[in-house]
C-alpha cells in the first residue's frame, strides 16, 4: 500500500469539487473493495475523501412511485428494507446472494456498482494486465479465463464486472444520479453507466473525474415474478459463474438480465421479447456475438439453462 | 521402551479417562484469545518488527539485478535481505527448493526478499519498492505434456508385480481401463506460515507454526549453518497445518535473517496471496486403474499407474499406495512415475498418496460393480482380504473394513438406492454413493518427559505439537489414565524444543505415537513413585489420586513431597508393522443433489464409519473425521490450483480464487466409531484418524454424483462445466 492522504468531505458537492481539484484522489464508501486493491497497489490513490456521513443513506420514495436510494446505503439495509422487498425482489435477492453478512453491512450502494473485476491476473501485479497498467497485454487470455467474459469483451480485455447488485438493478431499469464537480447533476441509465472495454479496459464506467455518485433511482414498480439465480462452485461465498435476473408476468413477458458472463450486466432489449419463447430463443439472442474462450465457453450453455430454469420457476 | 511385542493388560485398557469423550482441555484458551499462535507471542526479548516477504515475479530463471535502494530509505524500514547479503545458507533435509530465491529463481513466488521495518504497513509499502530485474527461462508447466518424460522411481516407490497381471487382466470377462485425473491442491489452513524470530548472541529462537518441531530445528540450523543447539523452536498452538507446515517453510528463514540483519526481533506472515506457490502443495496427478474381473465379480487383475510431477529433486505423490493393500486379487501391479515440472514445490497434504489414490480408485470399483451389476457395497465386500495381497503371509493386525461398509449401508438407508439418474427432488436429481476408506497406520519414535509436584499435579513436557487435533487433551487423559489423576490435575506442555523429541504431527502418526511416548514416560514415573513411597514390590494401582501397593496406600502426592519427581522415556517400536500391516479402515456415505438445469452439485448427507483402533477422546477424533469429510468435498467439488501453463504458476492464489467448503456446502455429517483396540500398535493400542477420514470421501461424492445425473466424470474437481452438456436438455 502506498501512503496516502485522507479528509472528509463536508458535503456531496465538496467531496466532488475536491476529487476533480487532486488527480489521483479517490472517494471511500465502505472501503471493502478499494482497500483491498490498495494493499496489493492495483489501486493507488495519494489522496482518499471519505464520503460517509454526508446524509446520502437514505431511502425514500419518488414523485413518480419509485425509489430513490442513498448512494451510501449499505447493502443490507437496501435488501432488508420493506419497500425494496415487496416490490423489488430481485434487488434484494441478488442483494443477498452476494459477499458475506459482515461484508453487506459495510458495502454501500455506490460502491457495489463501481467494485472492480475479479479477474485473477488484474489481482497479481506481476502478471500483464491491461485495465491494471494500459498496454501490458491482457493476461488472461490464453491463460486461466474460467471465470471471466463470454461476450461484450475485447481482444484488450475478457473481465466480467463481479457485482449482483447490478444485474438486478439493469433489470429494473434503475438510474445512476450523480453529481459533477460544478454542481450539477445527472442521471445516467444504468444500461450506459458501465462501459465495454474496447481498447480501453482501465475506462470502466461513464463517470466522469471527480463526479460523485449520490443515488440510484428505481422507477415505479412494475409487479411480475422476481428472481435472482446465482450460479456458482460452491453453496454461498462465490462470485457467480452466471446469474440471471429476472422479472416476468403472469403472460410469461418480462426482462431478464446476465451477471457472471460480461464486462456489464448483460441485457438485450430483443431478448427480453423473446422471453415468451423460451430459454433457447432468448439465450441465443443474448450471446449472439460471443467469443468465449476454451476456459468458459460453458457459460453460454449455463446461462441457457439457468434461464430455463428462471422461466420454469417464474410459470410455477 | 522398546514396543516390540503386542502390548498386554496395561493401565490404559481401564479407560476411566481415556476414551471418554473429553472437551479439549485448550479450549478455553483458545476461545478466549489467550492461546498465543506463531505471531502473537509477547514473551519476546524485545518488540517485534514487522518482516514483509517480496515473492519472484516469474516461475524459473535468474535475477539479473535487486535494487534495494528505494526500499532501504523507505520510511521506518531498518533492514533488506536478500540473497546477496543474507550470508552462506544451506538448505534443509526436507526441502526440495531453496527457501530464497537467488540469483537462481526456482518457482513463482520463491522468496526473493525480505524487508523489515517498525510497523507491517511500512514493511509492505516498501517490499513493493524493490525492483528486481528477472531474466526468465522456460519452464515445464504442464504435467500432461510432461507425462510421456516421467521417470519410475526407486526404493518404496518403485513398482510392484504379482502373478500375471497383464495375461489375467486380458483374459477377464470383465474389464476396466480407465484414466483418472486430481489437480494440484492447496492446504489453505487458516492460520498462514507465521514466525517471530529473535537472537541473542549466537543463539536464534523461533516461535513459529510447525507440525514438526524436531525436523525443523534441524533444518533451520542447517539452513543458516549454525550448530543445532543454538536454535530453539517454540510452536505450542498451530492454526492447521495439513501437511503444509510439516518442514521448514521461508516464513522462518526470513523472520531469522531478518531479525539478524535488523538487530531486533522480527514478525513474519506470510500474505495469502504468496501462500499458494511460496508454500508447498499436493501435487495433482493422472492416473490409470485396470481391473479385471470374474463375473462372479472376485477381483483377478488390478492395476494402478500413477504420474505426477515436481521440481528436480522432489519426490512422487504416491497415489498407488493403497492399491498395493485394500483389494484381494492374485495378479496386481502398481507403477509411479515422476516427471520434473517447474512448479512450486509439491510436497504432503493430508493423507498424501491415499487421499487422491483413492479418489481415483474408488471410482473405479464403483464404475466396476456396475458393469458387473452388482451393488458397490457387496462388491468391496467380496474383494476384502485379511492379509496383505502382495505377502499373503502377512496379516493385518486388524481389519474391520466389511463391518465399516455393511454397518454403514444399514445406518445411511443403503438400500433405498436406486440406479444412475432415477431419483428426483423437484429441480434436483439425487443420488446416493459410496466409498472405501484407508490409511496406512504409521508409528514414529516419540519422547516425552512428566514432573511429579507436591501438589499432586503432572506435568508433561514434549516437542509434540497440537495442530489443532485435540493432542494437549489426549496427552492429559494419558496421563491422567496411567497415574490415576483427576484431568484437572495434568498440565501439558507441548511444541517446543528445549523438551524430549517426539513424533511430531503428521501421517495420522501424532496421536498413537505420542501419547505412546507419554505411556513410556509415565511407566518409569509410576516406578519412581512406589519408590520413592518405599512400597517394595508389587503390583502398584494407581487410582483416585492416590498409589496402592497391596495393602499399603498413599496420595500421590506424598510422593514428591520432598521435591518433584522427573522422569523420561520414549516409545521406539520394533517390526510389528513388518509382521502386521497396520492400517486403519473406514466407509464413506455420501447424498447429493445435483439441480438438472445449472448442474449444482452439492451434497446433502453424509456417514463415515471407522475403524481406527482405540479412538482416545471421540470427541476430538469426529472432529477430525468431520473435517476430513469436508476437505474431501471440497476436494469432490471445488478444490483446484489453476495452473497457467505459460507463467508457470497457480493463479487463483487467494482464499477468493481457490475456494474450499463454506458452512451452506456442508449438510448433516455423522461419524461413527467401531470399538477396537489393536494390540500390535503401541501399549495405547491406537491408530490414527486424521487422515482416515479425508481418504475416499471424494470419490463417494463422486459416486453419489454419478448415481444422481448417471453422468461420469472422472477428473477432479466436479464442476458443473464438465458434465452440463451431457445433462438432459432442459430447454
Ligand atoms: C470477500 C468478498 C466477497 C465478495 N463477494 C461479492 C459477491 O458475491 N457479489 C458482489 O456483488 N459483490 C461481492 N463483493 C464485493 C462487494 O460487494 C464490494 O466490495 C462492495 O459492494 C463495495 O462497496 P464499498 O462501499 O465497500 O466500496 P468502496 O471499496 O468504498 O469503493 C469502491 C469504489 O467505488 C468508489 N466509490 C464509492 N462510493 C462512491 C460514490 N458515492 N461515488 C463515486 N464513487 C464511489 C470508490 O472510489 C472505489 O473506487 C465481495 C467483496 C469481498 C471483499
Ligand atoms: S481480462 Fe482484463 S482484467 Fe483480466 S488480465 Fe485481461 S485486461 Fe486485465
Amino acid at each position: 500500500m502506498r501512503p496516502f492522504t485522507y479528509e472528509r468531505a463536508t458535503s456531496a458537492q465538496d467531496a466532488a469539487a475536491k476529487a476533480a481539484a487532486m488527480p489521483g484522489a479517490r472517494f471511500i464508501a465502505g472501503g471493502t473493495n478499494l482497500l483491498d486493491l490498495m494493499k496489493l497497489e492495483i489501486e493507488t490513490p495519494g489522496h482518499l475523501i471519505d464520503v460517509n456521513g454526508l446524509g446520502m443513506d437514505q431511502i425514500v420514495e419518488t414523485p413518480e412511485g419509485g425509489l430513490r436510494i442513498g448512494a451510501l446505503v449499505r447493502n443490507t439495509d437496501l435488501a432488508a428494507d420493506k419497500r425494496v422487498r415487496k416490490d423489488y425482489g430481485v434487488l434484494t435477492r441478488a442483494l443477498v446472494a452476494g459477499a458475506s453478512g459482515q461484508l453487506r453491512n459495510k458495502a454501500t450502494t455506490a460502491g457495489n456498482l463501481l467494485q472492480r473485476t475479479r479477474c485473477p491476473y488484474f489481482y497479481d501485479v506481476n502478471m500483464p494486465c491491461n485495465k491494471r497498467k494500459p498496454g501490458s497485454g491482457c493476461g488472461a487470455i490464453g491463460g486461466f479465463s474460467r471465470q471471466l467474459g463470454v461476450i461484450g469483451t475485447s481482444e484488450a480485455c475478457i473481465a466480467t464486472h463481479p457485482s449482483d447488485m447490478a444485474v438486478a438493478m439493469r433489470v429494473l431499469d434503475a438510474s445512476v444520479e450523480t453529481m459533477r464537480p460544478d454542481g450539477t447533476t445527472r442521471a445516467i441509465p444504468i444500461a450506459e453507466f458501465h462501459k465495454l472495454p474496447g481498447q480501453t479496459p482501465q475506462t470502466e464506467t461513464a463517470l466522469e473525474q471527480g463526479e460523485l455518485i449520490i443515488s440510484v433511482a428505481l422507477p415505479k414498480p412494475t409487479g411480475g415474478t422476481h428472481i435472482y439465480r446465482k450460479v456458482r462452485d460452491r453453496a454461498s461465498y462465490a462470485f457467480a459463474l452466471v446469474s440471471v435476473a429476472a422479472v416476468i408476468g403472469r403472460d410469461g413477458k418480462g426482462a431478464v438480465a446476465l451477471g457472471g458472463v460480461a464486462p456489464k450486466p448483460w441485457r438485450v432489449q430483443e431478448a427480453d421479447a423473446l422471453l415468451p419463447k423460451g430459454a433457447q430463443a432468448v439465450s441465443d439472442r443474448l450471446f449472439a456475438e460471443a467469443t468465449p474462450r476454451e476456459d468458459n465457453a460453458f457459460k453460454i450453455m449455463l446461462a441457457k439453462r439457468t434461464i430455463a430454469s428462471v422461466i420454469a420457476e417464474a410459470k410455477g | 521402551m522398546k514396543f516390540d511385542t503386542p502390548a498386554g493388560t496395561n493401565p490404559i485398557d481401564r479407560m476411566t479417562v481415556v476414551g471418554k469423550p473429553t472437551p479439549r482441555i485448550d479450549g478455553p484458551l483458545k476461545v478466549s484469545g489467550a492461546a498465543p499462535y506463531a505471531y502473537e507471542h509477547h514473551d519476546v526479548p524485545g518488540k517485534p518488527a514487522y518482516g514483509y516477504v517480496l515473492g519472484a515475479a516469474v516461475a524459473k530463471g535468474t535475477i539479473r539485478s535487486i535494487d534495494t535502494a528505494r526500499a532501504q530509505r523507505a520510511p521506518g524500514v531498518l533492514a533488506v535481505v536478500t540473497y546477496r547479503n543474507a550470508g552462506k545458507l544451506g538448505k534443509g533435509q526436507m526441502n526440495t527448493a531453496k527457501l530464497l530465491a537467488g540469483p537462481d529463481v526456482q518457482h513463482y513466488h520463491q522468496a526473493v526478499a525480505v524487508v523489515v521495518a517498525e510497523t507491517f504497513e511500512q514493511a509492505r509499502s516498501a517490499a513493493a519498492m524493490i525492483d528486481v530485474d528477472y531474466a526468465r527461462t522456460d519452464g515445464a508447466f504442464d504435467l500432461l505434456a510432461a507425462k510421456d518424460g516421467a521417470k519410475e522411481q526407486g526404493g518404496n516407490d518403485a513398482p510392484t508385480a504379482v502373478g500375471d497381471f497383464q495375461g489375467a487382466f486380458a483374459s477377464s470377462p470383465v474389464q476396466l481401463d480407465q484414466n483418472y485425473t486430481t489437480p494440484d491442491q492447496s492446504h489453505a489452513m487458516m492460520e498462514p506460515m507465521a514466525t517471530i524470530a529473535a537472537w541473542e548472541g549466537e543463539k536464534l529462537t523461533v516461535w513459529t507454526s510447525n507440525q514438526m518441531v524436531n525436523w525443523s530445528l534441524k533444518d533451520l540450523a542447517a539452513t543458516l549453518q549454525m550448530p543445532v543447539e543454538n536454535v530453539r523452536l517454540i510452536s505450542p498452538y498451530i492454526g492447521g497445518g495439513f501437511g503444509g507446515k510439516l518442514f521448514l517453510r521461508s516464513d522462518a528463514l526470513m523472520a531469522s535473517l531478518g531479525a539478524r540483519a535488523a538487530k531486533r526481533p522480527v514478525k513474519v506472515a506470510l500474505q495469502r496471496p504468496l501462500m499458494a506457490n511460496n508454500a508447498t502443495h499436493r501435487p495433482s496427478t493422472i492416473q490409470r486403474i485396470r481391473l479385471g474381473c470374474g463375473r462372479d465379480g472376485k477381483i483377478a487383475a488390478i492395476g494402478h499407474e500413477s504420474w505426477s510431477g515436481d521440481l528436480e529433486g522432489g519426490g512422487l505423490e504416491v497415489a498407488v499406495q493403497q492399491t498395493k493393500l485394500l483389494y484381494a486379487g492374485a495378479n496386481r501391479m502398481t507403477a509411479m512415475r515422476l516427471a520434473v515440472l517447474d512448479l512450486p514445490e509439491g510436497n504432503a497434504m493430508r493423507a498424501p498418496g491415499e487421499a487422491p489414490g483413492l479418489m481415483a480408485l474408488e471410482i473405479a470399483m464403483d464404475e466396476m460393480a456396475e458393469k458387473l451389476g452388482m451393488d458397490p457395497v457387496a462388491f468391496r465386500v467380496l474383494n476384502d482380504t485379511q492379509v496383505d495381497p502382495e505377502k499373503p503371509d502377512r496379516a493385518f493386525s486388524q481389519r474391520n473394513l466389511v463391518r465399516c461398509l455393511q454397518d454403514g449401508a444399514t445406518r445411511f438407508g443403503w438400500s433405498r438406492r436406486k440406479g444412475p439418474g432415477q431419483v428426483r427432488d423437484g429441480r434436483w436429481l439425487v443420488g446416493m454413493g459410496v466409498a472405501a476408506a484407508f490409511r496406512n497406520n504409521l508409528n514414529m519414535k516419540s519422547g516425552a518427559r512428566v514432573r511429579l509436584d507436591g501438589q499432586g499435579t503432572v506435568t508433561v513436557e514434549t516437542d509434540m505439537t497440537d495442530i489443532g487435533t485435540g493432542t494437549y487433551t489426549i496427552m492429559a487423559q494419558t496421563a491422567a489414565e496411567m497415574l490415576g489423576v483427576p484431568l484437572a490435575k495434568v498440565v501439558v506442555k507441548l511444541g517446543d524444543s528445549s523438551f524430549p523429541v517426539s513424533a511430531g504431527s503428521g501421517g495420522q502418526w501424532g496421536a498413537n505415537s505420542s501419547t505412546a511416548g507419554l505411556y513410556a514416560a509415565c511407566v518409569k514415573l509410576r516406578e519412581a513413585i512406589v519408590e520413592k513411597l518405599g512400597f517394595g514390590p508389587g503390583e502398584a494401582v494407581f487410582e483416585g489420586g492416590q498409589v496402592h501397593v497391596g495393602n499399603r496406600s498413599a496420595d500421590i502426592a506424598r510422593a514428591a513431597k520432598s521435591g518433584e519427581i522427573v522422569a523420561e522415556d520414549s516409545i521406539e517400536f520394533g517390526d510389528l508393522d513388518k509382521k502386521f500391516q497396520q492400517s486403519t479402515f473406514g466407509a464413506h456415505f455420501v447424498e447429493a443433489a445435483v439441480d438438472r438445469y445449472t448442474g449444482e452439485a452439492r451434497v446433502r448427507r453424509m456417514l463415515a464409519v471407522c475403524a481406527a483402533g482405540r479412538i482416545l477422546n471421540p470427541t476430538a477424533a469426529r472432529s477430525q473425521v468431520i473435517g476430513a469429510m469436508t476437505m474431501g468435498v471440497g476436494g469432490a467439488l471445488m478444490e483446484e490450483l489453476a495452473v497457467d501453463k505459460r507463467f508457470g504458476f497457480f493463479v487463483n492464489h487467494d482464499l477468493a480464487g481457490y475456494e474450499v467448503p463454506v458452512h451452506a456446502d456442508i449438510p448433516h455429517q455423522e461419524v461413527i466409531f467401531i470399538d477396537e483396540a489393536d494390540d500390535k500398535v503401541s501399549p495405547m493400542k491406537a491408530k490414527g484418524v486424521g487422515e482416515l477420514g479425508l481418504c475416499g470421501v471424494g470419490a463417494a461424492v463422486a459416486n453419489a454424483v454419478y448415481n444422481a445425473t448417471g453422468v461420469r466424470v472422472r477428473d477432479y474437481p466436479i464442476t458443473l462445466d464438465k458434465y452440463l452438456d451431457r445433462l438432459g436438455e432442459v430447454a
